[in-house]
């Protein structure tokens, strides 16, 4: 085997494999998405056992079961759980200028956390438990992209 | 009920970061041939195989036909998985249902990756939630990067205290000739390393592996057939929760996530099967999924070695290091090589080969009790305790 090596580089094949897909987001999904894409409202679902609001919404309690018929409307704020500041990523999977904050997002009213993008925080400023708020793109379409990150709460006034 | 199952034969690859020179399915061959000739048996004498990948890390489904040509399955039954992180110790567990159902006498498992063959993250993006997940995906490192940020807030742990965690699997990895990085990193090293994702540092994290292991896994039954001595599955146990990357953060039903119950749970079954009640004192030696840095401070509390929050103070004493009071990872661990179908197998072979005596270098003495963990994604665990002793009865 050893012979017919010598200088010879080993075949690699290049290749790409893009694939179309359909995802639906189901009643409980778009129902959650048509709001936050025409009235900027972010809504959760109540489980009537444990009482635990979820956001993103379940339609059923991950923990006892039962449905969560119940919708309740959240705040555009919240506080900060926990957070990162994006040093790298991958350029073609979320083309967004370095470094970015992403963090785990308590919205006012819900017991769970919500994934986003962070940014307009100073150096130093990102910590457990500050204040936040959402901002909302100008064209929305019914994604969780219709919030196009959050940022420290700034006071009105 | 059932049967009693050890581990009577492992093979592994040398893991490295690019295996051009083999296929997939010639990878795989190279840990079975090394398998079966370690439990001094043939492929004919195999009588079921479970094999486990990540499908889109290579791009290729049908893993558990395709496979057939390395595997040496031919027409034997086949289960093929995947479940992250998991992959290698889930193929482990599911060897071991195998056998101990009593249905098959002598399983093959395989865990492989090539790595080298596809952008990990834009791979590893397809294991998350279309909605909630993807359109703001930041990477895998940064996922772990969240967890890091609450445990620092949470306990008051540093970024030292994370790099002491990774420069002892470095160190440790220098004395296993199949680990993929021989590097002496210091903790100064890992300190002034680049930020991926802050806390996160490039030398707090595992590198990407080409390489493939197998364990071969005999009932009660057939045992003495095998020229080494056993590896008993003592008990095994797997948690999955949570379904978002968000999950863990906030109180949902199960208290605060930062403490890890899936790990917590699980290590709490396997210990209250065989008895373990001071888990530091009573096992020898451990092969933790540690992917990043902070995971070896946290885990080991999750794992009862130390109470929560004690992590940092119990691998700045020394008990994790070789020599210690239960060493971690002296195969280097995760932090050393990561072909992530084959990690977790590896976890379990490398028990296997210490309780064996066997691990060279690396050996820690007189190993009665070792312990495997496979880690995943949103924060799910396998745990597996393997011993020299037969079990009395069998157990789950
Ligand atoms: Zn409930």
């Amino acid at each position: 085997m050893e012979d017919w090596r010598k200088g010879q580089e080993i075949v690699v094949m290049e290749g790409r494999i893009k694939v179309p897909y359909r995802w639906a987001a189901g009643e409980v999904g778009t129902r959650y998405l048509q709001a936050l894409r025409d009235e900027r409202k972010f809504l959760g679902t109540r489980c009537p056992g444990c009482g635990i609001v979820y956001h993103p919404p379940r339609r059923h309690c991950p923990d006892c079961g039962r449905e969560c018929a119940e919708w309740v409307e959240l705040g555009d704020r919240g506080t900060l759980v926990s957070y990162t500041v994006v040093h790298r990523h991958h350029p073609q999977l979320s083309p967004l200028p370095l470094p970015f904050g992403y963090g785990i997002v308590k919205l006012e009213g819900a017991d769970t956390g919500f994934l986003h993008l962070l940014y307009e925080f100073g150096e130093g400023e990102l910590e457990a438990g500050l204040p936040v708020e959402a901002v909302f793109a100008e064209e929305r379409e019914g994604s969780v992209l219709d919030v196009r990150y959050f940022r420290p709460l700034r006071e009105v006034g | 009920m059932g049967k009693r199952v050890a581990v009577v034969g492992v093979g592994m690859t040398k893991q490295r970061s690019s295996r051009p020179d083999v296929t997939g399915q010639e990878l795989i061959n190279e840990a079975v041939r090394a398998a079966l000739e370690d439990a001094g048996i043939s492929r004919r004498d195999i009588d079921a195989v479970v094999i486990g990948n990540m499908d889109h890390f290579e791009g290729i489904n049908y893993v558990d036909t395709w496979s057939v040509d390395g595997s040496g399955a031919l027409m034997k039954p086949i289960m093929k998985l995947t479940t992250g992180g998991t992959t290698g110790t889930t193929v482990a567990m599911a060897a071991y249902y195998h056998v101990a159902s009593g249905l098959f006498d002598r399983v093959l498992a395989i865990g492989w990756e090539k790595n080298s063959e596809s952008d990990t993250t834009g791979a590893i993006i397809t294991a998350f939630d279309p909605f909630w997940d993807r359109p703001i995906f930041a990477g895998a490192v940064a996922g772990l990067a969240l967890e890091a940020t609450q445990y620092m807030h949470l306990t008051g742990a540093t970024e030292e205290d994370a790099a002491y965690v990774a420069a002892r699997e470095r160190r440790h990895a220098l004395n296993n000739p199949y680990a993929h990085l021989h590097i002496n990193l210091t903790i100064e090293d890992i300190m002034n390393s680049p930020y991926l994702s802050w806390p996160v540092k490039m030398g707090d994290m595992c590198p990407r592996t080409d390489g493939a292991c197998a364990v071969i896994f005999a009932s009660e039954d057939v045992v003495d057939e095998f020229p080494s001595q056993p590896a008993w599955i003592l008990a095994v146990a797997d948690r999955h929760l949570w379904a978002y990357t968000s999950d863990p953060y906030v109180n949902q039903a199960l208290e605060n996530g930062w403490w890890f119950p899936a790990l917590e749970w699980a290590a709490g079954e396997v210990y209250d099967k065989v008895g373990i009640r001071d888990p530091l004192k009573e096992i020898d030696v451990a092969e933790l999924y540690l992917p990043y840095s902070f995971a070896g401070l946290r885990y080991m509390e999750s794992l009862g070695f130390c109470e929560r929050g004690g992590g940092p103070a119990l691998v700045r004493s020394g008990a994790t290091d070789m020599g210690g009071e239960c060493p971690v990872n002296p195969s280097g661990g995760v932090m050393s090589s990561n072909a992530i179908g084959a990690t977790g197998l590896l976890r379990v072979a490398e028990c296997a080969l210490q309780i064996q005596g066997r691990a060279g270098d690396r050996q820690v003495p007189e190993v009665k009790i070792a312990l495997a963990t496979g880690f995943g994604g949103c924060f799910w665990s396998d745990v597996l305790l393997m011993g020299r002793e037969m079990p009395e009865k069998p157990r789950g």
